[in-house]
């Protein structure tokens, strides 16, 4: 058992998750921006500009967060260093930068060089940061606790090598057997095994240490995020011949009930928090959690709808997931993140007295962030019902709401970097 | 055998919980209450710490022979929260609770962060580590004064 990794020492310097988390809200500004142009991402999930889309809003901002938010709490609360974190962190961080853009190129053009340069340089990046995750987390010194954890590193390995036949049978590197369609099982081990799995361990962790809430159950804790992963394995059919699809079928409905479970837990020991003073990032959780309980409510029945609203649901459905469900978890995240990493990296710097530096509050006022959540909840407001509404009024609710989904995207990128801004003027270093 | 673990955290607990009482008492400009409460809190936490400063680490330090290992990163830990509940405790002589709630919510993410390492790590470790003392220890811990 190590403890090594206990100490902030441990952790990387304050600058390499800030390059993460600052080129994080420029990708969701691109993909609102683009998506105002394009059109036909509404009207088919895999068409060329909504494939775009969806990885820069996974890629780009989602992961982006994420990866750079694991590098630092793996060895900080996980007690699980991270070998290399300086070096890893970079090679993680233009894989993203560079190779998600190139990526999104690609699908939009229909252009396999754009395809392979992403992919290329993706996998790229992102290894060195899996083997690295990997290490620490075999390591940790917490291990029961590190699971959620290490079955989401695994998912995210699952869905790359799933991502990776797709590009290059896409681009007519390779032929793909056409018994198996591999997309929606891409997908789903992304969203699910991927972003929902690190969301519920991130979650254990932290929802009880910021609300000061009782624990979650401990048999929650202890076996949802398996039967998570027990629901994905079945919906990839590794049951018997014959039985697929019962299995997937089961698979699904366990997943979608495990994820209400998390989401009604979550808001229940929420509602029991000690704390009362009012948290922006407790409401962007909130939201969270009524959007993943959309979601999950919405999937099941997507097969019961009439067939004009099938699309159109399941376009509403990724945008409820994505933005309603993540994209609100990670932003309510980094109002607590960069705030104290700022404060933190800042003290120890310079040994100035607690006094004498910007406390959290002032790294990022609630008057700041508190417009980033009222743009973020008006987006979801206008996105979500938009694909069923009539021509017109669906039209500009789309515009509206994406306007809505760039100026957060803004706000948040400006709010983040006042932090950075008032580290460097108290003294801090971004060696 | 979880003595320790169980008996630190629920001291964790109460401090959280006087933590929270002062805080919210301030939010509502509840100065009164809010002193009180602050008042009960800091004593709580650095009650707490010189159970962890005077009984438990120097025990586990002495049985492991880890003096660098994480006690030392848990005192460094402690020195920072000190300073801060110092800072807090001007915040509330000032009346300023824009001050106190900028600070409290520092606080809080040193002292859960803190505490989670010590719950899921430390505090397993020394129940490890002291598994046939682990009963002499919480007394001595309880007799410790306040």
């Amino acid at each position: 058992m190590t403890v090594a990794g206990l100490s902030y020492e441990q952790a990387p310097p304050f600058a390499a998750p800030l390059r993460f988390f600052l080129i994080a809200p420029l990708f969701l500004l691109l993909a609102a921006g683009l998506a105002l142009f394009l059109s036909d991402w509404q009207s088919n999930r895999w068409s060329p500009a909504a494939l775009g889309l969806t990885h820069l809003i996974t890629l780009g901002y989602l992961t982006m967060v994420m990866l750079g938010a694991l590098l630092q709490i793996l060895p900080v609360v996980l007690g699980a260093p991270v070998p290399d974190v300086r070096r890893v962190a970079w090679f993680g961080l233009l894989g993203l930068s560079i190779g998600t853009p190139s990526l999104a190129l690609g699908f939009m053009l229909a252009e396999p060089h754009w395809l392979h340069a992403g992919m290329t340089i993706l996998v790229a990046g992102l290894l060195p940061v899996i083997v690295s995750i990997a290490f620490g987390l075999v390591r940790s010194a917490a291990p029961h606790v590190a699971w959620p954890i290490r079955q989401a590193a695994f998912a995210l390995v699952v869905t790359l090598t799933l991502g990776i036949a797709l590009a290059g049978g896409l681009s007519g590197l390779w032929t793909l057997p056409t018994s198996a369609d591999l997309t929606p099982l891409h997908a789903a081990w992304g969203l699910i095994g991927w972003i929902l799995l690190l969301v519920i361990g991130v979650a254990y962790q932290v929802v009880p240490m910021l609300q000061i809430t009782p624990p979650y159950p401990a048999w929650l804790s202890r076996w949802l995020t398996w039967i998570m992963l027990a629901g994905l394995l079945l919906f990839s059919g590794l049951a018997q011949p014959g039985w697929g699809e019962a299995a997937s079928l089961i698979g699904e409905l366990a997943i979608c009930a495990a994820s209400i479970g998390f989401a009604l837990a979550t808001l229940r020991i929420q509602a029991r928090r000690r704390r009362k003073v009012p948290d922006v990032t407790l409401d962007f959780w909130r939201l969270g959690m009524a959007s993943l309980i959309l979601s999950a409510l919405l999937f099941p029945l997507l097969a019961w709808l009439p067939d004009i609203w099938q699309e159109r649901a399941r376009i509403s459905l990724g945008l409820a997931f994505l933005l309603g469900f993540a994209a609100s978890v990670v932003s309510g995240m980094l109002y607590k993140i960069v705030p104290f990493l700022a404060w933190f990296h800042l003290k120890t710097q310079t040994g100035a007295k607690v006094g004498a530096i910007p406390n959290m509050k002032e790294m990022i006022p609630d008057k700041l962030a508190r417009p980033h959540f009222r743009l973020h909840l008006a987006m979801l407001i206008l996105l979500l019902p938009a694909p069923f509404l009539p021509a017109p009024a669906s039209e500009f609710a789309t515009s509206a709401g994406l306007l809505l989904l760039a100026a957060g995207a803004v706000r948040q990128w400006l709010n983040l970097l006042r932090a950075r801004r008032l580290f460097l003027r108290h003294g801090g270093r971004l060696d | 055998m979880t003595d320790i673990t169980h008996y630190l955290a629920a001291d964790h607990t109460h401090c959280d919980d006087l933590f929270a009482e002062a805080e919210n008492a301030v939010a509502s400009t509840d100065w009164l209450n809010g002193q009180s409460r602050f008042q009960a809190y800091e004593a709580a936490t650095l009650h707490h710490f010189a159970r962890e400063e005077s009984v438990l680490f120097p025990a586990f330090e002495a049985r492991t022979g880890m003096s660098h290992g994480p006690t030392a990163v848990m005192r460094g830990e402690h020195v920072e929260m000190r300073e801060t509940l110092q800072a807090m405790g001007q915040a509330i002589a000032k009346r300023d609770a824009d001050a106190y709630l900028g600070l409290s919510e520092t606080m809080l993410m040193l002292m859960r962060q803190h505490n989670l390492k010590e719950e899921q790590i430390l505090y397993p470790m020394a129940d490890q580590a002291l598994a046939d003392t682990a009963g002499e220890m919480v007394r001595q811990m309880e007799m410790l004064a306040g």
